[in-house]
């Protein structure tokens, strides 16, 4: 066994975390800066924090993933890392030549209170910065929130850049939140097929899912342009894809720049697709093409074929709340029972969600925000369940349990795929659907007795 | 045309070369980081000429990581059952969990904490009003759970800022417990230049509540502790099928498949053998100092190093059942490595390599290009020291910065009743005579090619210039630069922890480790870089169909 000291029997934690099922705010903040074309992420602390998510990143990815660090040393630490950034600032203007380095904080620069807006401010004075480049910046506490808190900041950070011209410019802006590259390439598909002109911001597509091809760009074609981002503030509305991820943001544009808003759910499965599909069709004033439809009926067919295997399964779920609340909805339209639910990040707003769309299920939900994945275990041993579905950490419990297991979230570290094809839209759910019923069915022929061994399921 | 350009750069001398990886620096840059590129001239002087172990230039793509990286990553992370609680915000722990590829076996006893981890998760509020009770709370928390014989607490950066006293709460728990040794290491990110200052912290932690704490005499012969080794893709399994074989009793492994009893027994064993210089040769020397174990340098990445490294220590306990019993086990071993090289040579022969990793791996590792008759043309650590490159001779003369002199250096003195010469003067001076070397390492310069590259602390943008420049077959580092070179069609092998597969130490490493570089230096896909009608691009005439 695996993870074979975890007890059965649940005593109450206050102080240790075990297994988390988060990360600390920085990571974040780095995936939304790849987002942004031509720019080069900077972690305001010591090295070891741009080291750890660059790997993870690169892990997750399989692709190259610069960003950069002031490095520091005690020194800094004592005296503060004003001058490891003016120096960082200098040095990467003149090595690496970015169009914007987007700055994030750690636990480090934000305990001794470095103050980046001052700092820039600094940089731009002793001309630091050239002509059409842009530093930006957020502030990314490791020891509030989590990598969702990080990566909404640092969003946040780039709706900043927005302009106002007066002069609307007739399209939708599209916060997708954390979802990876092939979703956000789905997202701009579907926004095509439908006739919406979108700035889709962050947009890691085209950038962490990269062709290999005997060229290494250091800034590949991908990402919001910051053209793209100052243009935000002449949208006519937003759309943000998940109350954790992206509401932020949306608002502050809202307030800044009169661009209205909804937030709604990401568009994870059938209903919080049809949501968003709806949503973009009143906000830009379009009709649907027949194509959009029909991919729709085609997943609501294989979800009607297939119903009788996934009737009433039991399902265990980890990972970010935005990514779990339309996962959660998607499993229960299809008569499945998500009955563990954890996440890592805090937020009781989670809980309530996840209990309204699970209160008509007919059985008891274990949900928790700040939760980690050894209470995951300890309640799957307790009330074992037929699908767990999670990120690569989660196959220690799937070993250790014998559970049909689907990797979905981050990071996934042990297979390919989530860089190419998406889980958003319908043809998403399409594939999260097939994933399912991939493990389930081959959990059945594995199990089947011989004379119960079906050829035609 | 574009192909005489790229001929001329190929022939770019090394100080063409040095010159081209320094010029669009800014010129305080540029002078920093003339002083870690080297021309070997494999001199062996008494004054190091590489500048090495200095400070990182802050917003240069550096590859080097941070001291709790080095401490509780690298030299507390293998380590099977003590419970290694991180103090600090979620981060740090998250990004050390299961991500090193050391592999371990639970054993009989089937204690085995390497697939948990375990933080404080501190919040904002004890970041303002200091984390120690939180921490004093979660360390009974573990110890409720699991009943470890020992608890392990890493501070992360903001613990050190804020203060908090986890040395106190560690041994007020310990005192607490009666039954779980707790003590902490103070191995904050910030410290020090890399990861080595992590080594070094927890090298002195190790020594200070661990090694000692277990009299028992341990059944066996020729018993050693192996030091630096730390069981990437199974290293440590091999090596310890070897010592087997050869009837030698490894009592500890610092640290790969380590666990509690053998660091507290490891003062037992009479000889201390060192692999990783850089991140262990401090308790090599303190265990000499209080404990009277001798060590030497050893090397068992390449098979002709592991045959080399099995004669030294046989050599230095003198007894001829161990000298013959070693002689018979590589000879044995040593048919199919041979096979394994006659397949296999024919397709690396002449191909190059480079490798910056580690503070001892880019050295060992060119053993094993070295047996494929490949040419390793550069080659630097990430986070090695002046002796790493050119000798211990060099010690006396390493000027320690303030970086330095803010990591401890424990006074050790000799244990008032356990220190025992492992063998008198007078053996000891016969063996130097007979040119056995205690203490010794000649470092990477020595082996190195005169003209070739030395170069510390490599950043991403020298790697893609010497990539481009020097055209190379391989290029060895860790996961951050793997796939910008793959990107530029040169193979990346990672020897931090060697992407996949394993083990490459010992005899059977060394076959793998052939394979694994024929594989990726001679593998299909570095041909398909093109398409078709990229490498054609002229339209020829329509095509008439059939």
């Amino acid at each position: 066994m695996l993870l074979r000291h975890t007890p059965t029997e649940i005593t109450e934690r206050t102080a240790l975390t075990i297994n988390p099922a988060k990360t600390c705010q920085p990571i974040g903040a780095m995936y939304a800066a790849l987002g942004i074309h031509g720019c080069l992420p900077h972690s305001h602390g010591s090295q070891g924090c741009c080291a750890y998510h660059r790997s993870a990143l690169t892990r997750h990815y399989k692709e190259p993933v610069s960003a950069s660090t002031s490095s520091f040393t005690e020194g800094a630490s004592v005296f503060g890392g004003q001058a490891n950034m003016l120096q960082a600032i200098n040095n990467i203007f003149t090595v690496y030549n970015p169009e914007v380095i987007a700055i994030h904080t750690t636990c480090l620069s934000e305990t001794i209170g470095d103050d980046l807006p001052q700092i820039k401010k600094k940089a731009a004075s002793e001309g630091k910065i050239p002509e059409g480049r842009y530093v930006i910046s957020a502030s990314t506490p490791s020891y509030a929130g989590s990598h969702v808190t990080g990566f909404s900041n640092m969003v946040k950070a780039m709706a900043g850049m927005a302009e106002s011209t007066g002069k609307k410019n007739g399209k939708v802006n599209i916060i997708p939140g954390w979802m990876e590259p092939a979703d956000m390439e789905e997202i701009k598909r579907i926004t095509k097929m439908i006739g919406v002109k979108t700035i889709l911001f962050p947009d890691t597509s085209g950038v962490l899912n990269g062709p290999l091809s005997g060229e290494y760009k250091m800034f590949p074609e991908g990402g919001t342009t910051v053209a793209e981002l100052k243009s935000t503030g002449d949208s006519k509305g937003t759309l943000a894809l998940g109350e954790w991820c992206s509401a932020d943001a949306a608002r502050d544009l809202d307030k800044q720049h009169k661009v209205p808003c909804s937030v709604l759910d990401m568009p994870f499965g059938l209903m919080a697709t049809d949501r968003f599909i709806d949503a973009l069709r009143t906000i830009a004033g379009v009709s649907i093409p027949e194509e959009i439809a029909h991919e729709r009926g085609q997943l609501v067919d294989m979800i009607s074929d297939m119903h009788q295997y996934l009737y009433g399964k039991k399902v265990a779920l980890v990972g970010d709340p935005d990514q779990l609340i339309a996962m959660t909805e998607f499993l229960v339209s299809m008569d499945m029972k998500p009955i563990h639910i954890v996440t890592g990040t805090p937020g009781k707003k989670f809980e309530k969600r996840i209990k309204e769309l699970t209160k008509d299920m007919g059985c008891k939900v274990n949900v928790k925000a700040q939760g980690d994945m050894f209470l995951l275990h300890q309640w799957i041993k307790n009330e074992p369940v037929d699908l767990l579905i999670g990120n690569t950490y989660c196959k220690y419990i799937a070993r250790d349990e014998d559970i049909p297991y689907v990797r979905w979230g981050f990071p996934i570290l042990d297979r390919q795929g989530h860089q190419y094809f998406p889980t958003v839209g319908y043809k998403g759910g399409l594939r999260l659907l097939e994933k399912i019923l991939g493990v389930l069915l081959d959990r059945k022929d594995r199990d089947a007795p011989e004379p119960k061994f079906e050829l035609v399921l | 045309m574009a192909t005489a350009a790229k001929k001329k750069l190929v022939q770019w001398g090394p100080a063409e070369v040095k010159s081209a990886l320094l010029e669009k620096y800014p010129p305080k840059v540029a002078r920093k980081r003339a002083k870690q590129i080297m021309i070997n001239e494999a001199q062996q002087n008494e004054t190091p000429e590489l500048t090495a172990n200095v400070r990182t230039i802050p917003g240069i793509i550096t590859m080097r990581g941070c001291t709790y990286a080095g401490c509780k990553g690298v030299i507390m992370g293998p380590t099977r059952d003590i419970v290694n609680l991180v103090h600090g915000p979620i981060g740090c722990s998250f990004y050390a969990w299961l991500t090193r590829r050391n592999q371990t076996d639970a054993g009989p006893d089937g204690e085995n904490y390497m697939n948990y981890c375990f933080s404080t998760d501190m919040q904002e509020q004890d970041i303002i009003f200091g984390g120690e009770k939180k921490l004093a709370a979660a360390i009974q928390e573990a110890y409720d759970l699991f009943h470890p014989k020992s608890i392990a607490v890493f501070a992360t950066c903001p613990v050190g800022l804020i203060g908090d006293d986890i040395h106190t709460v560690s041994k007020n728990m310990k005192e607490k417990f009666g039954d779980c040794n707790v003590y902490a290491f103070s191995c904050e990110g910030y410290k020090g230049v890399s990861q080595s200052a992590g080594h070094h912290i927890a090298n002195n932690q190790v020594f200070r509540h661990l090694v000692g704490q277990n009299d028992e005499v341990k059944p066996g012969k020729y018993k050693i502790n192996l030091l630096g080794e730390y069981n990437i893709g199974g290293d440590g399994f091999e090596i310890d099928r070897i010592f087997q074989k050869c009837g030698i009793t490894c009592i500890s492994t610092f640290s790969g498949n380590s666990t509690y009893d053998q660091f507290a027994s490891s003062h037992t064993a009479d000889l201390n053998a060192v692999m990783c210089h850089r991140s262990i040769n401090y308790v090599a020397d303190m265990m000499e100092t209080k404990y009277g174990i001798p060590w030497i340098k050893v090397n068992f990445i390449g098979a002709k190093a592991t045959a080399k490294s099995l004669r030294k220590i046989a050599e230095y306990f003198g007894e001829k059942a161990l000298i013959d019993r070693v002689e018979k086990v590589i000879a044995e071993e040593m048919p199919e490595v041979e096979a394994a090289l006659a397949e296999i040579t024919p397709r690396t022969e002449g191909k190059t390599a480079m490798m910056f990793v580690g503070g001892s791996r880019a050295h060992h590792y060119k053993e094993l290009f070295d047996e494929l008759k490949m040419k390793t043309i550069s080659a630097g650590y990430e986070f090695g020291h002046q002796d790493d490159y050119e000798g211990r001779q060099v010690l006396p003369n390493i000027q320690l910065d303030a970086d330095s002199r803010n990591i401890e250096e424990l006074e050790v003195e000799p244990d008032k009743t356990r220190f025992k010469p492992r063998k008198s003067d007078k053996e000891m001076k016969a063996l130097e005579k007979a040119g056995y070397k205690f203490k010794h390492y000649d470092g990477l310069a020595a082996d190195m090619d005169k003209g070739t590259l030395i170069i510390d602390d490599l950043n991403q943008y020298e790697a893609e210039k010497l990539v481009e420049l020097m055209k190379l077959d391989i290029f060895c580092a860790g996961i951050k630069e793997k796939y910008s070179i793959q990107k530029l069609g040169v193979p990346m092998k990672q020897l931090h922890s060697y992407d996949s597969g394993g083990p490459y130490a010992g005899f059977q490493g060394a076959i793998n480790f052939y394979k694994e570089i024929d594989r990726l230096v001679n593998s299909k896909v570095w041909g398909f870089m093109k398409a078709p009608w990229q490498k054609n691009p002229e339209l020829s005439a329509s095509y008439v169909w059939e």
